[in-house]
Protein backbone atom coordinates (compact mmCIF):
# COMPACT_ATOMS: atom_id res chain seq x y z
CA UNK A 1 0.00 0.00 0.00
CA UNK A 2 1.21 3.57 -1.17
CA UNK A 3 0.91 6.81 0.53
CA UNK A 4 -2.11 7.35 -1.69
CA UNK A 5 -4.34 4.53 0.22
CA UNK A 6 -6.97 5.86 2.65
CA UNK A 7 -6.38 3.07 4.97
CA UNK A 8 -2.44 4.37 5.07
CA UNK A 9 -3.30 8.03 5.89
CA UNK A 10 -6.12 6.88 8.22
CA UNK A 11 -3.50 5.21 10.49
CA UNK A 12 -1.05 7.82 10.09
CA UNK A 13 -3.67 10.58 10.95
CA UNK A 14 -4.66 8.17 14.03
CA UNK A 15 -0.91 7.95 15.66
CA UNK A 16 -0.67 11.00 15.08
CA UNK A 17 -4.15 12.06 16.91
CA UNK A 18 -3.22 9.37 19.71
CA UNK A 19 0.19 10.98 20.07
CA UNK A 20 -0.21 14.84 19.59
CA UNK A 21 -3.82 15.43 21.41
CA UNK A 22 -2.18 14.75 24.84
CA UNK A 23 0.65 16.51 24.49
CA UNK A 24 -1.26 19.67 23.22
CA UNK A 25 -3.26 19.08 26.21
CA UNK A 26 -0.73 18.86 28.63
CA UNK A 27 0.72 21.90 27.05
CA UNK A 28 -2.75 24.30 27.73
CA UNK A 29 -2.78 22.63 31.75
CA UNK A 30 -2.51 25.74 34.09
CA UNK A 31 -0.35 23.78 36.42
CA UNK A 32 2.82 24.75 34.28
CA UNK A 33 2.06 28.42 35.48
CA UNK A 34 3.83 27.40 38.60
CA UNK A 35 6.57 25.23 37.46
CA UNK A 36 10.25 26.09 36.30
CA UNK A 37 11.55 25.34 33.25
CA UNK A 38 13.05 22.82 33.48
CA UNK A 39 9.95 20.99 35.66
CA UNK A 40 8.22 21.52 32.50
CA UNK A 41 10.89 19.74 29.92
CA UNK A 42 11.07 16.87 32.35
CA UNK A 43 7.21 16.45 32.27
CA UNK A 44 7.01 16.45 28.58
CA UNK A 45 10.09 14.36 28.08
CA UNK A 46 7.88 11.65 30.04
CA UNK A 47 5.10 12.81 27.90
CA UNK A 48 6.78 12.17 24.53
CA UNK A 49 8.54 8.79 26.11
CA UNK A 50 5.32 7.68 26.23
CA UNK A 51 4.10 8.35 22.94
CA UNK A 52 7.37 7.06 21.73
CA UNK A 53 6.24 3.49 23.43
CA UNK A 54 3.04 3.61 21.42
CA UNK A 55 5.03 3.72 17.85
CA UNK A 56 7.01 1.05 19.18
CA UNK A 57 4.44 -2.11 18.57
CA UNK A 58 2.89 -0.14 15.42
CA UNK A 59 6.80 -0.17 13.97
CA UNK A 60 7.92 -3.58 14.89
CA UNK A 61 4.36 -5.36 13.50
CA UNK A 62 4.12 -3.28 10.35
CA UNK A 63 1.61 -1.65 10.96
CA UNK A 64 2.44 1.37 9.56
CA UNK A 65 2.33 1.19 6.07
CA UNK A 66 4.01 2.11 3.65
CA UNK A 67 7.14 1.43 5.07
CA UNK A 68 8.66 -2.05 4.64
CA UNK A 69 9.32 -4.62 7.16
CA UNK A 70 12.96 -3.77 7.13
CA UNK A 71 12.64 0.35 7.55
CA UNK A 72 9.84 0.16 9.89
CA UNK A 73 12.51 -2.09 12.34
CA UNK A 74 15.07 0.67 11.54
CA UNK A 75 12.66 2.98 12.49
CA UNK A 76 11.95 0.95 15.63
CA UNK A 77 15.52 0.97 16.43
CA UNK A 78 16.15 4.71 16.52
CA UNK A 79 12.91 5.27 18.24
CA UNK A 80 14.39 2.70 20.84
CA UNK A 81 17.26 5.61 21.26
CA UNK A 82 14.91 8.34 20.99
CA UNK A 83 13.04 6.35 24.38
CA UNK A 84 16.58 5.90 26.69
CA UNK A 85 17.10 9.52 25.83
CA UNK A 86 13.43 10.66 26.63
CA UNK A 87 13.52 9.19 29.42
CA UNK A 88 16.65 10.26 30.53
CA UNK A 89 15.71 14.21 30.37
CA UNK A 90 12.60 12.95 32.08
CA UNK A 91 14.83 11.51 35.27
CA UNK A 92 17.56 14.18 35.34
CA UNK A 93 15.17 16.87 34.86
CA UNK A 94 13.13 15.92 37.96
CA UNK A 95 16.16 14.96 39.77
CA UNK A 96 17.42 19.24 39.40
CA UNK A 97 14.10 20.04 40.13
CA UNK A 98 13.60 17.88 43.44
CA UNK A 99 16.61 15.85 44.32
CA UNK A 100 15.61 14.02 47.73
CA UNK A 101 12.08 13.02 45.38
CA UNK A 102 14.00 11.75 42.97
CA UNK A 103 16.17 10.16 44.94
CA UNK A 104 13.46 8.28 47.39
CA UNK A 105 11.83 6.82 43.42
CA UNK A 106 15.04 6.25 42.14
CA UNK A 107 15.83 3.90 45.89
CA UNK A 108 12.05 2.83 45.73
CA UNK A 109 11.51 4.55 49.19
CA UNK A 110 9.04 6.98 47.44
CA UNK A 111 5.52 7.39 48.81
CA UNK A 112 3.88 8.07 45.54
CA UNK A 113 2.72 4.51 44.21
CA UNK A 114 3.25 5.67 40.54
CA UNK A 115 7.44 5.67 41.23
CA UNK A 116 7.62 2.22 41.57
CA UNK A 117 5.88 1.41 38.32
CA UNK A 118 8.41 4.22 36.01
CA UNK A 119 11.71 3.20 37.81
CA UNK A 120 11.10 -0.16 36.98
CA UNK A 121 9.94 1.02 33.24
CA UNK A 122 12.79 3.04 33.22
CA UNK A 123 15.41 -0.31 33.79
CA UNK A 124 13.65 -2.25 31.58
CA UNK A 125 14.23 0.43 28.72
CA UNK A 126 17.48 0.82 29.79
CA UNK A 127 18.38 -2.50 29.51
CA UNK A 128 16.78 -3.29 26.02
CA UNK A 129 18.69 -0.45 25.05
CA UNK A 130 21.73 -1.40 25.96
CA UNK A 131 21.02 -5.04 24.76
CA UNK A 132 19.89 -3.90 21.64
CA UNK A 133 22.91 -2.16 21.05
CA UNK A 134 25.50 -5.33 21.93
CA UNK A 135 23.13 -7.58 20.21
CA UNK A 136 25.72 -7.61 17.09
CA UNK A 137 28.76 -7.93 19.11
CA UNK A 138 26.93 -10.96 21.67
CA UNK A 139 25.58 -12.71 18.11
CA UNK A 140 22.54 -12.96 19.78
CA UNK A 141 20.06 -15.41 17.36
CA UNK A 142 16.63 -13.62 16.91
CA UNK A 143 15.48 -16.30 18.80
CA UNK A 144 17.10 -15.41 21.92
CA UNK A 145 17.00 -11.46 21.21
CA UNK A 146 12.99 -11.90 21.46
CA UNK A 147 13.05 -13.91 24.62
CA UNK A 148 15.23 -11.19 26.25
CA UNK A 149 13.15 -8.25 24.58
CA UNK A 150 9.58 -9.29 24.94
CA UNK A 151 9.21 -9.64 28.88
CA UNK A 152 11.30 -6.37 29.16
CA UNK A 153 8.88 -4.89 26.26
CA UNK A 154 5.87 -6.14 28.62
CA UNK A 155 7.40 -4.52 32.05
CA UNK A 156 8.16 -1.09 30.20
CA UNK A 157 4.55 -1.22 28.71
CA UNK A 158 2.86 -2.12 31.76
CA UNK A 159 5.07 0.08 34.14
CA UNK A 160 5.06 3.13 31.79
CA UNK A 161 1.11 3.12 31.47
CA UNK A 162 0.13 2.63 35.64
CA UNK A 163 2.73 5.16 36.38
CA UNK A 164 1.34 7.78 34.08
CA UNK A 165 -2.52 7.21 34.75
CA UNK A 166 -1.88 7.35 38.97
CA UNK A 167 0.26 10.91 37.87
CA UNK A 168 -1.70 13.74 39.24
CA UNK A 169 0.06 16.05 36.59
CA UNK A 170 -0.37 18.19 33.44
CA UNK A 171 -1.63 15.40 31.30
CA UNK A 172 -5.47 15.71 30.85
CA UNK A 173 -7.10 12.71 31.94
CA UNK A 174 -9.60 11.45 29.04
CA UNK A 175 -6.64 12.04 26.63
CA UNK A 176 -4.47 10.35 28.77
CA UNK A 177 -6.07 7.12 29.66
CA UNK A 178 -7.11 6.79 25.73
CA UNK A 179 -3.20 6.90 24.61
CA UNK A 180 -2.65 4.62 27.69
CA UNK A 181 -5.06 2.00 25.85
CA UNK A 182 -3.52 2.07 22.71
CA UNK A 183 0.10 1.44 24.29
CA UNK A 184 -1.71 -1.82 25.60
CA UNK A 185 -3.54 -2.57 22.90
CA UNK A 186 -0.76 -2.35 20.05
CA UNK A 187 1.82 -4.21 22.39
CA UNK A 188 -1.26 -7.25 23.33
CA UNK A 189 -1.62 -7.42 18.90
CA UNK A 190 2.04 -6.98 17.98
CA UNK A 191 2.79 -10.30 20.17
CA UNK A 192 -0.59 -11.64 19.46
CA UNK A 193 0.12 -11.13 15.03
CA UNK A 194 4.09 -12.40 15.76
CA UNK A 195 3.07 -15.33 17.77
CA UNK A 196 6.32 -13.91 20.19
CA UNK A 197 5.67 -16.88 22.32
CA UNK A 198 6.03 -19.45 19.53
CA UNK A 199 9.70 -21.06 19.41
CA UNK A 200 10.08 -21.58 15.85
CA UNK A 201 8.36 -18.50 14.13
CA UNK A 202 10.15 -15.64 12.73
CA UNK A 203 9.58 -12.18 12.68
CA UNK A 204 8.89 -10.74 9.09
CA UNK A 205 11.72 -10.03 7.38
CA UNK A 206 14.17 -12.28 9.29
CA UNK A 207 16.61 -14.81 7.50
CA UNK A 208 15.45 -18.35 8.16
CA UNK B 1 -27.83 20.83 37.94
CA UNK B 2 -25.70 18.03 38.29
CA UNK B 3 -21.96 18.30 38.40
CA UNK B 4 -20.46 15.44 36.42
CA UNK B 5 -17.38 14.38 38.05
CA UNK B 6 -15.19 12.86 35.70
CA UNK B 7 -11.45 13.11 36.78
CA UNK B 8 -8.35 10.99 37.18
CA UNK B 9 -9.80 9.34 40.29
CA UNK B 10 -13.00 8.44 39.32
CA UNK B 11 -11.56 6.50 36.27
CA UNK B 12 -9.03 4.36 38.22
CA UNK B 13 -11.41 4.06 41.23
CA UNK B 14 -12.17 0.33 39.72
CA UNK B 15 -8.99 -0.97 38.30
CA UNK B 16 -6.05 1.75 39.49
CA UNK B 17 -6.80 1.72 42.96
CA UNK B 18 -5.67 -1.85 43.27
CA UNK B 19 -2.57 -1.15 41.48
CA UNK B 20 -1.92 1.74 43.85
CA UNK B 21 -0.18 0.25 46.86
CA UNK B 22 0.39 3.52 48.51
CA UNK B 23 -1.81 4.93 50.92
CA UNK B 24 -3.00 7.98 49.09
CA UNK B 25 -5.00 9.90 52.20
CA UNK B 26 -3.66 9.80 55.45
CA UNK B 27 -4.77 12.48 57.23
CA UNK B 28 -6.14 11.34 60.50
CA UNK B 29 -4.15 7.46 60.88
CA UNK B 30 -3.89 8.53 65.14
CA UNK B 31 -7.39 8.83 64.91
CA UNK B 32 -8.88 6.36 63.36
CA UNK B 33 -6.82 3.76 64.93
CA UNK B 34 -8.77 1.71 67.71
CA UNK B 35 -7.54 2.99 71.14
CA UNK B 36 -5.50 -0.03 72.50
CA UNK B 37 -4.41 -1.01 76.18
CA UNK B 38 -1.59 0.87 76.29
CA UNK B 39 -3.22 4.06 75.00
CA UNK B 40 -2.47 6.14 71.94
CA UNK B 41 -0.11 5.27 69.63
CA UNK B 42 2.51 7.42 68.23
CA UNK B 43 2.40 8.98 64.52
CA UNK B 44 5.51 8.03 62.38
CA UNK B 45 7.18 9.77 60.09
CA UNK B 46 5.61 9.59 56.71
CA UNK B 47 8.20 8.12 53.66
CA UNK B 48 9.39 11.43 51.97
CA UNK B 49 7.84 13.53 54.68
CA UNK B 50 11.25 15.07 55.39
CA UNK B 51 12.09 16.28 51.82
CA UNK B 52 12.59 19.91 51.23
CA UNK B 53 12.81 20.36 54.60
CA UNK B 54 14.64 23.76 55.84
CA UNK B 55 15.24 24.17 59.67
CA UNK B 56 13.93 26.36 61.76
CA UNK B 57 11.44 28.39 59.53
CA UNK B 58 10.21 31.54 60.69
CA UNK B 59 6.92 31.46 63.07
CA UNK B 60 4.20 33.25 60.76
CA UNK B 61 1.14 34.76 61.07
CA UNK B 62 0.31 33.07 57.34
CA UNK B 63 2.68 32.14 54.07
CA UNK B 64 3.01 34.17 51.75
CA UNK B 65 -0.97 35.51 50.57
CA UNK B 66 -2.86 32.83 52.03
CA UNK B 67 -6.25 31.40 50.59
CA UNK B 68 -5.54 27.94 51.78
CA UNK B 69 -5.49 26.63 55.32
CA UNK B 70 -3.59 23.99 56.61
CA UNK B 71 -4.89 22.53 60.41
CA UNK B 72 -4.51 20.31 62.56
CA UNK B 73 -3.77 18.64 65.95
CA UNK B 74 -0.55 18.13 68.32
CA UNK B 75 -1.65 15.08 71.11
CA UNK B 76 0.69 13.10 73.52
CA UNK B 77 1.14 9.62 72.75
CA UNK B 78 -0.64 7.26 75.39
CA UNK B 79 -3.01 9.76 77.24
CA UNK B 80 -3.68 11.42 74.27
CA UNK B 81 -3.76 14.72 75.80
CA UNK B 82 -3.54 17.51 73.95
CA UNK B 83 -0.07 19.59 73.42
CA UNK B 84 -0.18 23.42 73.86
CA UNK B 85 2.68 25.84 72.33
CA UNK B 86 3.91 23.19 70.17
CA UNK B 87 5.55 24.46 67.04
CA UNK B 88 4.60 23.05 63.86
CA UNK B 89 6.79 23.64 60.44
CA UNK B 90 4.47 23.76 57.53
CA UNK B 91 5.80 23.76 53.42
CA UNK B 92 4.65 22.51 49.82
CA UNK B 93 4.81 23.59 46.48
CA UNK B 94 2.08 26.47 46.22
CA UNK B 95 1.35 29.02 43.55
CA UNK B 96 3.54 31.37 45.60
CA UNK B 97 7.00 29.21 44.57
CA UNK B 98 8.23 25.70 44.69
CA UNK B 99 9.19 23.74 48.15
CA UNK B 100 12.27 24.24 48.16
CA UNK B 101 12.45 27.52 48.58
CA UNK B 102 12.39 30.05 51.83
CA UNK B 103 9.08 31.57 50.91
CA UNK B 104 7.02 28.24 50.93
CA UNK B 105 8.10 27.59 54.17
CA UNK B 106 6.70 28.85 57.74
CA UNK B 107 5.70 27.57 61.37
CA UNK B 108 2.86 28.15 63.83
CA UNK B 109 2.20 26.99 67.27
CA UNK B 110 -0.57 24.94 68.57
CA UNK B 111 -3.59 26.46 71.34
CA UNK B 112 -3.74 25.34 74.80
CA UNK B 113 -6.54 22.57 73.06
CA UNK B 114 -3.20 21.29 71.14
CA UNK B 115 -4.69 22.20 67.67
CA UNK B 116 -2.72 24.52 64.92
CA UNK B 117 -3.78 26.36 62.19
CA UNK B 118 -2.20 28.26 59.42
CA UNK B 119 -3.20 29.99 56.38
CA UNK B 120 -1.06 29.49 53.30
CA UNK B 121 -0.67 29.83 49.59
CA UNK B 122 -2.94 27.40 47.58
CA UNK B 123 -1.50 23.98 46.92
CA UNK B 124 -0.68 22.57 43.64
CA UNK B 125 0.46 18.72 42.97
CA UNK B 126 3.85 18.47 42.99
CA UNK B 127 5.60 15.27 41.61
CA UNK B 128 2.49 13.59 40.78
CA UNK B 129 0.50 14.61 43.69
CA UNK B 130 -1.06 17.94 45.53
CA UNK B 131 0.72 17.27 49.29
CA UNK B 132 1.80 19.56 52.27
CA UNK B 133 4.85 18.36 54.39
CA UNK B 134 4.80 19.14 58.30
CA UNK B 135 7.07 18.98 60.56
CA UNK B 136 7.46 18.55 64.74
CA UNK B 137 11.61 19.16 65.37
CA UNK B 138 11.47 20.89 68.28
CA UNK B 139 13.19 18.30 70.26
CA UNK B 140 11.41 17.73 73.66
CA UNK B 141 9.30 14.78 71.78
CA UNK B 142 10.77 12.53 68.80
CA UNK B 143 10.68 14.56 65.25
CA UNK B 144 8.41 13.24 63.31
CA UNK B 145 7.76 14.44 59.42
CA UNK B 146 4.20 14.13 57.86
CA UNK B 147 3.14 13.91 54.10
CA UNK B 148 -0.39 14.44 53.73
CA UNK B 149 -1.89 14.27 50.32
CA UNK B 150 -5.35 16.08 49.25
CA UNK B 151 -8.38 14.49 48.12
CA UNK B 152 -8.39 16.36 44.83
CA UNK B 153 -6.11 19.33 43.98
CA UNK B 154 -9.01 21.63 43.58
CA UNK B 155 -9.37 21.50 47.82
CA UNK B 156 -9.01 24.56 49.84
CA UNK B 157 -7.76 23.07 53.06
CA UNK B 158 -5.92 20.04 54.37
CA UNK B 159 -5.70 18.26 58.05
CA UNK B 160 -2.81 16.10 59.53
CA UNK B 161 -2.39 15.28 63.08
CA UNK B 162 0.76 14.67 65.36
CA UNK B 163 0.99 11.92 68.52
CA UNK B 164 4.31 12.79 69.78
CA UNK B 165 6.48 10.51 71.61
CA UNK B 166 9.26 11.80 74.89
CA UNK B 167 12.52 12.07 72.58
Amino acid sequence: MGWRSPRVILIWIALAVAIGVPIALAATSEQLAWRGPLYILAGFAGIIALGLVLAQPLLIGGYLAPLSAYRGRRAHHWIGGALVLAVAIHVAGLWITSPPDMIDALTYTSPTPFSPFGVTAMWAIFAVGLLASLRRRFELRPRTWRFIHMPLAIVIVVGSVVHCLLIEGTMETISKAALCVLVVAATAKVMIDLQVWRKRRTLRGEGP
Amino acid sequence: MTEVVFNRRSLLAAGGSVLATGVLVSGVPGLLLPARADGLAPTETMSGGANNYRKGAAIVDRIGKGGFWMSGTVRRAGDGAPLAGQRIQIWAHTVEGQEHEPQSHGATLTDKDGKFRLEMPQIIPIFGQPHCHLAYDSGEFKTVFLRPVMRSAKETSLEAHFVLQPA
